[in-house]
C-alpha cells in the first residue's frame, strides 16, 4: 500500500491535505532535498511537488527518472507556471526520439 | 581493416559465421522492438502532454479559489478546517509491461466509500469560497494520478528506447561490418594459402617428373641429333 506526497511551499500546497494526500511544506533547498530524498526512499508511490521547489534539486530528481517508483510529478504552485513540468514532457520525447518532433512548437 | 589480430583458420571462420548470424538477427529483433516501443511512446507522450496541460488549468483554477477563500476567512480557521483531513487516498502500485518496460499502473482507494467526502471541516466557520476550492481540487485528483501514470511510463519508454537505438547503432554500423571484413579476411587469405599450395605441388611435380625420365636432357640430345643430321 503506497501513499502520495506533495511538497513544496505551504500556499502551494495546503489544499491537497483536504483531498488525503500527505504534504509536507517545505522552505529553502536543503530543506527541500532532504524531505524528497526521505520522501523518496519511503513508501511514497506519487510524489507531487511545485516546479519552484524542484527546480532547485533537479538534480537528485533526475536521480529516481529512470527508477520505477515513485513517479515524481511537478505541478505549478500559487506562484505560477513556470513551463518546467511541459519542458518535462519535452525531454522525453528528445531522448526518445532525438529530437521534439511532437511539441516543437507549442 | 580489423583492430584486433584475427587468426585465418576454418574454426575462426565457423565461429564469425555464427557471430554474424546471431547479430543480424539481433539486429533484427531490436529494430523491430524499438519501431514498436517509438509508436506507442509518441501516442503516450501526446496523451501526457495533453493531461498535463488539463492537470496545470485545474490546478491553476483550484489555486485561485483557494487565495479567493483565504481572503474571506482568518488563517486560523482555515488551518483549523483543514487540519484534520477527513478524507485519505491510498494508492496500489502494480507494474505493467510493455516490450519489456516495466511501467507502473496506479489504482487508488479512498479511505470512506464516498469520493466526494472530501470536506473536512463544519460548513458553520468557513467561507463557501473554501467548498468550491476544495471541490476543485478533488475534482482534478484522478487525473493528477493519471498523469503520474503516463508520464512516468513516458519517462522509463524514452530511456528504453534511448537504449535500443544505441544497441541498433553499435550492431548495425560496428559489430556487422566488422565480422563480415573479418570473414572476408579470412576467406581470402584462406583461398590464396589453398592456392599457393596448389601451385607448389604442381611444381614440386614438375622437378619429381624431371628427376624420374630426364626429359630436359633428352631434349637437349635430340635437338643436338637433329642438327647433326642436318
Amino acid at each position: 500500500m503506497y501513499k502520495i506526497a506533495v511538497i513544496g511551499d505551504y500556499d502551494s500546497i495546503y489544499g491537497f491535505s483536504a483531498l488525503g494526500l500527505d504534504t509536507f511544506p517545505v522552505s529553502g533547498l536543503e530543506e527541500t532535498e532532504k524531505k524528497f530524498v526521505e520522501l523518496a526512499s519511503g513508501d511514497y508511490a506519487v510524489i507531487y511537488i511545485t516546479e519552484a521547489a524542484a527546480s532547485g534539486i533537479s538534480q537528485v530528481i533526475e536521480r529516481y527518472r529512470e527508477r520505477l517508483l515513485p513517479s515524481v510529478i511537478l505541478i505549478p504552485g500559487v506562484s505560477g507556471n513556470t513551463g518546467d513540468g511541459v519542458a518535462g514532457v519535452k525531454k522525453s520525447v528528445e531522448q526518445a526520439v532525438g529530437s521534439d518532433i511532437l511539441f516543437g512548437n507549442q | 581493416m580489423a583492430s584486433t589480430q584475427i587468426n585465418p583458420t576454418r574454426m575462426e571462420l565457423t565461429r564469425l559465421k555464427k557471430k554474424l548470424a546471431t547479430a543480424t538477427r539481433g539486429h533484427k529483433l531490436l529494430k523491430d522492438k524499438r519501431d514498436e516501443l517509438m509508436r506507442q511512446f509518441l501516442d503516450l507522450a501526446r496523451e501526457n502532454m495533453a493531461l498535463r496541460l488539463k492537470v496545470e488549468a485545474g490546478i491553476k483554477s483550484a489555486n485561485v479559489n483557494f487565495v479567493i477563500a483565504r481572503a474571506g476567512m482568518s488563517e486560523q480557521a482555515l488551518n483549523t478546517a483543514l487540519a484534520a483531513p477527513k478524507q485519505a487516498v491510498y494508492l496500489e502500485a502494480d507494474k505493467k509491461n510493455v516490450m519489456s518496460v516495466d511501467i507502473p499502473v496506479f489504482s487508488y482507494k479512498t479511505r470512506t466509500a464516498d469520493e466526494n467526502d472530501i470536506y473536512s471541516y463544519g460548513f458553520a466557520f468557513t467561507s463557501s469560497d473554501l467548498d468550491g476550492a476544495v471541490k476543485s481540487l478533488a475534482d482534478i485528483l484522478p487525473d493528477m494520478l493519471k498523469l503520474s501514470e503516463t508520464e512516468k511510463a513516458c519517462q522509463l519508454m524514452a530511456s528504453e528506447i534511448e537504449k535500443t537505438r544505441r544497441r541498433v547503432n553499435a550492431l548495425e554500423h560496428v559489430i556487422i561490418p566488422e565480422t563480415q571484413r573479418n570473414i572476408k579476411y579470412i576467406t581470402m587469405k584462406l583461398d590464396e594459402n589453398e592456392r599457393s599450395t596448389q601451385i607448389r605441388l604442381m611444381k614440386v611435380k614438375d622437378m619429381m617428373l624431371e628427376e624420374a625420365h630426364h626429359y630436359k636432357e633428352k631434349q637437349t640430345v635430340r635437338a643436338q641429333d637433329a642438327a647433326a643430321a642436318l
